[in-house]
Formats: C-alpha cells, structure tokens, sequence
C-alpha cells in the first residue's frame, strides 16, 4: 500500500475495521493531497481541515478505544471515512456560500439531513465544494469564488454544477462526495470527469438543508470512483425526513449488490431520441459500445420511444427559473449575507440582490420572474407544466416495456473554459439529455464508459423506475465488474 | 418573441433587481433569444392534458401540530448583517425615495 489517498470508500472502510491505518492517518494523507492539488483545480470553496481531524480522532476513538470497556459505542458504517460535501448543502457551524457573494458569509446554523445521516455514520468532512452559483450552471463556471478546472485537462470545465465535487473525486483528492442534481449536476460532472454519480428519484433523499433552487426537480446525490462506493454512502443517507413533507415514506430497500455477473432477462431500453445529430461520434460510439457490452453480460435491448424529448430543455428552462425566482427572493439582505444600499428598504433590496448575485443567477430570476407574471402564466408556466406531464408518461409506458433506459449524459465530452460563457443558450443545450430525469422525478445513474480521441472521459446514464435505484445499481455494477474505465485516473 | 427595454425594465421591477445599462442590454437580448427557444412548446396540443407541480402520487403530509424545539433566536440572528434587541433590523421602509 503506497499512499493512504488513492483508497476508495470501500478500501478506506475495509483498511479501518481491520485495524491497517486509523481515521486520522487516512485523513492526513487526503488533506495533504488536497494541499497538492488544489492550486490546480480550485475544486473548493471552503476547506475544514482543522474540523475534519478531530472527527477522524473521534472516529478513532470509537474504532480503537484504548481501553475495553463494556458500553463502547459501535462504530457507525462509515465510521472514519473522509468526503467532501457540495457547498449548497448546508454543515453546521461552516459557511455555506452556494457559489455565490450573496452568501458569503452565511455560517449555516445547522446540518443539512443527508449531511447529518452520514456524521451520524461516522463520515469525517473535509470540506465544502464548488459549486455553479446557487447550482445554476453546467461548467462550475457561474460560481463566484472562480472555476474549477478539470483533472483531465486542466483548460477544460468538469462540468457543473457539481464540478467540485466530481473534480475532486476524479483527481483522487477524496474517495466520494456530495453533489445535487436539479438538471444533470450530479451526472454531467460525472461524466466530464470520469467518476460515477447518482441523481436518485425525488422524494428518496431529504432536501432539508439544501439551498434551494428548483424545489419540484431539487435532488441530492453521491459521487465517487465505483457503483460499489456510491451505493456505500447512498444507503446511508436514503429515506423519510420529517423535515422534508417531499420525502417519501416507503421503505428504503437493500441496495446490496448481487456479486453474479449476469444480467439474463433485464430488458435495456435505447431511446432513439437521445442519439441525434450533433452528438459528438465518439460520445455515441463509447455509448453504444457499453449498451453492447450489456447486451454481452445478458441483457436484451428494445428500441424505444421517448417523444415529447425535445420539449424537456424549454419545460426546464420554464419551471426551474419560475421555481428558482421564488426560492431567491428570500436572499434581499436582511437575514442572512452582506447588505448593500442603505438609503432604504427598497434602495436595500435591489442594490443587495442586483450586485451581490451574478449574471446567470440574475438571468434566470429575470427569466422565471417573467414566466411567472401577470398575463403570461398561462402561456409559459401553466404550459411548461402540461408538457412536463407528457414527458413522464412517456417513461411511465417505457418502463412497462424495460426495466431500465440507457442514454448518453452530454452531448459532448468537455468543453474548454469560457468556450460557452457569452452564450447562454448554448450553454442550456448541455443538458439535453440529463433534463428529462429530473422532470419525470425518476433515478438515473453515471457512469464512464470509455475516452474520447483527446483522452476524455464519456459517459453513460441508466435511468430507472421511480424508487428503482437498487436496479440501475446492480446493472452498473455487472458493467463496473467486466470493465475497467472507472478505474483510470487522470495523471496530476 | 424579442422583449422590448421597458419590458426588461419591468421584470427587473418585479424582481428586485438593479440592472446597469449594460446589463439591460445584453438580458434584453439573452431572455429574447432563450423565449424564442421556448416558444416552441406552444405547438404542443395540452388542452385535456393535467399540469404536474409534483411527480409524487402524495402532495405532502400534514405534521402533528406539535410544539417542538426549533432555531434560538440567537443562532436565527447570528448571520444577519443587523440586529437590535433580538431582532432584524432593516433601514425605514418609507426613505428618501418614494417607490
């Protein structure tokens, strides 16, 4: 074993419970790593070193008592295990900017509930990461403490909005993190940086916590290197939060994973709208590849049919600014970050909210605002919300006919620093393919599934039934065992 | 559909937002051009079709009404840019300008 920072979960977990290194050596060697690479990635925002060590000396207090007592507490399931969280999700006592300078100083003044399930398994948080301000972004460009550049190529985005988190798993700062996905934040970073990352089904995580943005499409999920290693934290934190009115109330089931390498009678749907013109060729080839590998472990394929796809960018770009411009209006400087205009209220509100957010945060306020008013909710917002049922039932009847739907996440591998930032538009279309997920409220899991020309990653999405993770997991997982794509790691 | 500057000039309005000039300009043009792009869900026949503001089958459940432990006024307070006598404080509400 050379260096304590290239473990994974399971490998950290493992190494602690048979007595090989101790939290606080496993957290030393990360932070040391971080220390190394950070200069070259920015993937934080605020590092909690000195918080982070005396969890790991209270992991190892529970994991090796020095003395045996009879009453020792029974470490939790990720008793010692270091990660990152994204900093939209709040962590007690830490500052929680959400990317933005509205937040700058806000110190959250409690723990988010997937923050909390995992401290209360034993996780030792080293930090808080980037993050598109306020999570509105596909290149972690919009946060305002600076990008984050990715791993593989360090003139290139990670993707976004979890591009923190995804570049700092990649890079091998940390064996998992914390992302949220509202449209595609956990899984493009993902695919951008190579790493495997779940967006699961509304209401299957608590929000409480979270900043929201689009609180109908809001979902918090795990990045890490292997299926195996987000299943590990994602059982932790799945569930009912009476906190949260949207969890829901059924049963989390086991998400163990089979250990056979099959996958005889899983029917794998291909929706033929996901591979259009303009698709990078490798992206599609790397996707198709992977679906014949399924195919190879047992899986059948059917072609199916998504129609109403093409809607699902202007249904988003409609509900998540209507739902976003409600959520912001609580940042107006009076109960939490900086406050600007003194004259008076009005002066306060308006010179708070018009310099202390960025553009693309304003953009989409102005733009939910507009979609919202008088005279024009009907034809936007109202509408937007009937084409969004459409684009659910046509995976309410794909799903009679598959057990899971396979699909590229980005169009494209990633794309270079500021190559989109004077064209929102353009920016929006990154996302085709991950929007139509958060609009059903069904899981989807990324994964990497080969490397373009210039040695990118490329990913694919499994989207699953709603509550269906343990299926799109498992199949993952058999890919995972046959391949080795996840296991590459970018050279620093 | 293009927005016109008084219109962007509402909408910053309604938002609470300061806009410069420069601003204005380049929102005029973005918002335009990303309504343009939106447009086209107006092609799509919705009239027998329910909107969905949830994917979930539950809208919510009632909690008992129950006194619980929630935030001190002092940790509610704490990021608060000002404060007097266990509350927030905020500059008058009829200033110099009339709105």
């Amino acid at each position: 074993m050379n260096d304590l920072a290239d473990l994974g979960v399971r490998e950290i977990l493992e190494g602690l419970s048979s007595g090989s290194f101790t939290s606080q050596e496993v957290t030393q060697a990360v932070i040391t790593r971080i220390d190394q690479l950070e200069p070259s990635l920015h993937a934080f925002i605020t590092r909690t070193s000195e918080l982070a060590m005396a969890q790991a000396k209270a992991s190892d207090d529970i994991l090796f008592p020095k003395r045996k007592l009879s009453t020792r507490p029974r470490p939790g399931l990720l008793c010692g295990l270091p990660i990152v969280v994204k900093d939209v999700l709040c962590l007690k006592n830490v500052r929680c900017t959400s990317g933005s300078k509205i937040l700058e100083n806000f110190v959250a003044p409690y723990n988010a509930t997937a923050v909390q399930k995992l401290l209360d398994a034993g996780v030792v948080v080293i930090g808080k990461t980037n993050t598109d301000e306020f999570a509105m972004g596909s290149s972690t460009e919009n946060s305002a403490y600076g990008p984050t550049h990715n791993p593989w190529d360090l003139e290139r985005v990670p993707g976004g909005s979890s591009g923190g988190s995804a570049a700092a798993v990649a890079a091998r700062m940390i064996p998992a993190g914390l992302g949220t996905d509202t449209g595609g934040s956990v899984r493009q970073p993902a695919s951008f940086c190579g790493v495997t990352g779940i967006k699961p089904s509304y209401g299957r995580v608590s929000r409480y916590g979270l900043v929201a943005y689009g609180s109908s499409l809001d979902t918090v999920g795990v990045l890490a290197r292997s299926v195996e290693d987000v299943v590990t934290l994602f059982s932790s934190m799945a569930g009912y939060d009476p906190l949260d009115a949207t969890t829901s109330e059924s049963l989390v089931p086991s998400y163990t994973l089979k250990p056979d390498q099959q996958l005889h009678g899983l029917k794998v749907g291909v929706p033929k709208q996901y591979f259009i013109k303009g698709i990078q060729p490798e992206v599609e080839k790397a996707v198709k590849k992977a679906i014949d590998q399924l195919e190879n472990l047992g899986a059948d394929t059917i072609t199916i049919s998504l129609p109403n796809t093409e809607y699902a960018l202007p249904v988003y770009y409609i509900l998540a600014p209507a739902e976003a411009s409600a959520n912001l209006a609580r940042f107006d400087g009076i109960r939490f970050g900086p406050r600007l205009g003194k004259e008076d209220l009005r002066d306060l509100y308006f010179s708070t909210r018009g310099k202390l957010f960025g553009p693309e945060v304003k953009r989409r306020i102005m733009l939910g605002t507009y979609a919202l008013s008088a005279g024009y909710y009907d034809a936007y917002y109202n509408q937007a919300q009937k084409v969004r049922t459409l684009i659910k039932r046509d995976f309410d009847e794909a799903f009679k006919k598959v057990d899971v739907i396979a699909a590229p996440i980005a169009p494209t591998t990633a794309f270079k620093l500021g190559q989109h930032i004077e064209d929102p538009l353009a920016m929006y279309l990154e996302d085709i393919f991950t929007l139509p997920a958060n609009l059903a409220g069904i899981p989807a899991l990324a994964f990497p599934v080969g490397f373009d020309s210039k040695g990118l990653p490329i990913g694919m999405q499994l989207m699953g039934k709603p509550f269906d993770e343990a299926t799109i997991f498992n199949t993952a997982h058999t890919y995972q065992q046959a391949t080795e794509y996840h296991l590459r790691r970018p050279t620093l | 559909m293009p927005l016109n500057p008084t219109e962007v000039e509402h909408i910053a309005e309604l938002a609470r937002l300061d806009l410069s000039p420069r601003e204005k300009t380049r929102f005029q043009k973005q918002l335009s051009s990303i309504l343009d792009y939106v447009e086209k869900l107006k092609s799509l026949d919705t009239r027998n079709i329910p909107a969905t503001s949830s994917v979930l089958p539950t809208h919510g459940s009632a909690r008992k009404d129950e006194p619980r432990e929630g935030l001190s006024v002092e940790d509610t307070l704490k990021n608060a840019a000002q404060t007097e006598k266990g509350q927030f404080k905020v500059p008058p509400i009829f200033g110099s300008r009339d709105e």
